[in-house]
């Protein structure tokens, strides 16, 4: 499934991300989960909001660089050799995971990554494909 | 053709006639009233009768600013308080203030300087004119709204801050133009983009008439390009007259300036000798008319050079280039000469790179270090942390290749640097000393 995440640009300084997390509180927007990416000089976080819309409106307005991207939420069957049988379809397929971070991890159950791939539609057709 | 525009057509002879007579006028006048001009003529042992042609004004001494300063308050002033109207001051950077002050004759050259430029520019009587310079000792307010009004515009004058303010203004009363420092135009751009206002669609700005603080050509087409105005560069100092001494017209690439009011020279700044036209030194300003406070080959501190040759205008005025540098802008950096204006032009062949940047020098214990921020667009900015590294490469590339030094490049994000609302500070200097 495609999801919409919030991508905020974080300056290498102290206090950054706490100002983010502060924008969105303020606006009464809930973080499901986060993940940070950083240069040597400057950071990306990546966030999963329960509203993007009004996130991405609260920390426009507070003046952050934010952008509203695509990536998949896939479910990795909770088993051993379940992650493995996941990228050895997207190899087939061609597709390349440029990042990944853990949507939610259920107690003993399933696991849901978020993945950013270079081709999202083309990874989703290649995980739905051979689901069937 | 408003006939205010008359003068900039003076034939060549005409005008060399007339610069020596008021020259004539003028130095006998100065050496009268003003004792340290006095008394320097007499160390040099130079006469006023010695002025007998244009070339003999090299014999006679220059002023600097430290003169005004140390001059402070009234020390140069020819003209008796009963005729003085006005003062404008200037603090500058440095401890003591210099101080102008003015005849209304001063002021009416001025006011017609500036207007002139305004006519130049194709501004007319059906224009209206916002006026965002801040008002007081600073001349730019005031010298843009009395050329405003002289030129018979209708003007608004709304001086610098309260942005939003100055948008909805713009837009309700239909201004067409609008004066102010380049870099608080772009601040009013980022503003009036958050609030969803296209300079295009929702105002009727055509002209921008921009000056108090050196720009580039590359900010130039950054503005034009967002704006869709036309941009036009205005030149005026405090110590001869503010905004209006010179201007560009819309086919020389550089200023015209009103040499009728303002005889400007080109020296080498370390010998102190005259250059002939064409070539590049300090530009020096003997103010013709003034009586207030006339100044007497000005060193003005700023690089530039009278251009050879006529105008496609018809203007015979000379030709000065635009000013890139300032010579106290002037950096050195690892012994290396840099002007924050060469970096400005780096800065801005990066088109994701927004017209903000802040030069930041310190030391560490053992050396000083050269770091440039620069804003991402927020169009620029995407997710992908490759392309953003690969933007700070090509910015670090860009400076490199032309001043030779690897700063370090920080991205920062879009509005996070500080605005000014009149000159901006673009550099920070904390090295030892
Ligand atoms: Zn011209």
């Amino acid at each position: 499934m495609t999801i919409k995440q919030l991508s905020v640009f974080l300056e290498n300084k102290p206090g950054q991300l706490a100002g983010i997390m502060k924008t969105l509180a303020e606006a009464d927007v809930n973080i499901v989960t986060l993940s940070l990416a950083n240069a040597p000089e400057f950071g990306i976080v990546r966030m999963i909001a329960d509203d993007h819309v009004k996130g991405a409106d609260a920390l426009a307005k507070a003046g952050y660089a934010v952008r509203e991207t695509e990536v998949v939420a896939v479910t990795v069957p909770d088993r051993p050799g379940g992650m493995a049988d996941l990228t050895a379809k997207l190899d087939r397929a061609g597709v390349d995971i440029e990042y990944s971070y853990a949507y939610s991890l259920g107690h003993g159950e399933k696991a849901i990554l978020v993945f950013r791939f270079d081709d999202n539609a083309k990874a989703e057709a290649a995980l739905a494909a051979e689901q069937t | 053709m408003n006939p205010i525009s008359k003068p900039d057509f003076t034939p060549v002879p005409e005008l060399r006639k007339m610069q020596l007579a008021k020259l004539q006028k003028l130095i006998p006048y100065e050496y009268e009233h003003v004792a340290l001009f006095r008394q320097r003529c007499d160390e040099k042992g130079v006469k006023p009768r010695d002025l007998v042609t244009l070339a003999d004004l090299a014999k006679f001494p220059f002023m600097k600013k430290t003169d005004l300063r140390d001059e402070y308050p009234l020390g140069l002033t020819a003209a008796p308080m009963h005729d003085i109207v006005r003062f404008h001051c200037s603090s500058g950077t440095t401890g003591k203030p210099i101080c102008i002050p003015s005849t209304q004759g001063d002021l009416d050259i001025w006011s017609e300087g500036a207007a002139r430029c305004l006519a130049m520019y194709g501004i007319t009587q059906d224009d209206v004119v916002q006026v965002s310079y801040g008002y007081g000792l600073f001349t730019g307010g005031l010298g843009a709204h009395y050329g405003a009004e002289r030129l018979g515009c209708a003007v608004l004058p709304t001086g610098a801050g309260n942005t939003e303010k100055q948008i909805m203004l713009m837009q309700d009363l239909g201004v067409t133009v609008i004066c102010c420092t380049p870099s608080y135009f772009l601040h009013l751009a980022t503003v009036a983009e958050k609030m969803g206002i296209d300079f295009r669609r929702d105002t009727k700005l055509k002209h921008g008439v921009f000056g108090a603080e050196p720009w580039t050509d590359e900010i130039r087409e950054r503005i034009e390009q967002i704006s869709g105005i036309t941009a036009h560069d205005i030149y005026g100092l405090t110590e001869i007259a503010g905004p209006g001494v010179a201007g560009n017209c819309q086919h020389c690439h550089g200023l015209h300036i009103w040499e009728d009011h303002f005889y400007p020279e080109i020296i080498d700044p370390d010998t102190l000798e005259v250059l002939p036209d064409g070539e590049q030194g300090e530009l020096v300003f003997t103010t013709l008319d003034r009586l207030g406070t006339p100044m007497v080959r000005y060193r003005t501190r700023d690089i530039s050079r009278l251009q050879t040759g006529e105008c496609p205008c018809g203007r015979t005025m000379r030709v000065m280039d635009r000013i890139h540098a300032r010579s106290d802008d002037m950096l050195i950096i690892h012994g290396v000469n840099v002007f924050p204006s060469q970096i400005e032009a780096c800065l801005m062949k990066v088109p994701e790179v927004a017209p903000h940047y802040m030069i930041d020098l310190s030391s560490t214990d053992t050396m000083d270090r050269f770091e440039i921020k620069v804003e991402v667009t927020a169009e620029a900015f995407s997710d992908d942390i490759r392309a953003l590294e690969g933007l700070r490469r090509r910015v670090l590339d860009a400076v490199k290749s032309v001043v030779g030094l690897s700063p370090k490049i920080t991205l920062v994000a879009p509005g996070s640097l500080p605005r000014s609302e009149g000159k901006i500070k673009r550099v920070i200097d904390n090295r030892r000393k």
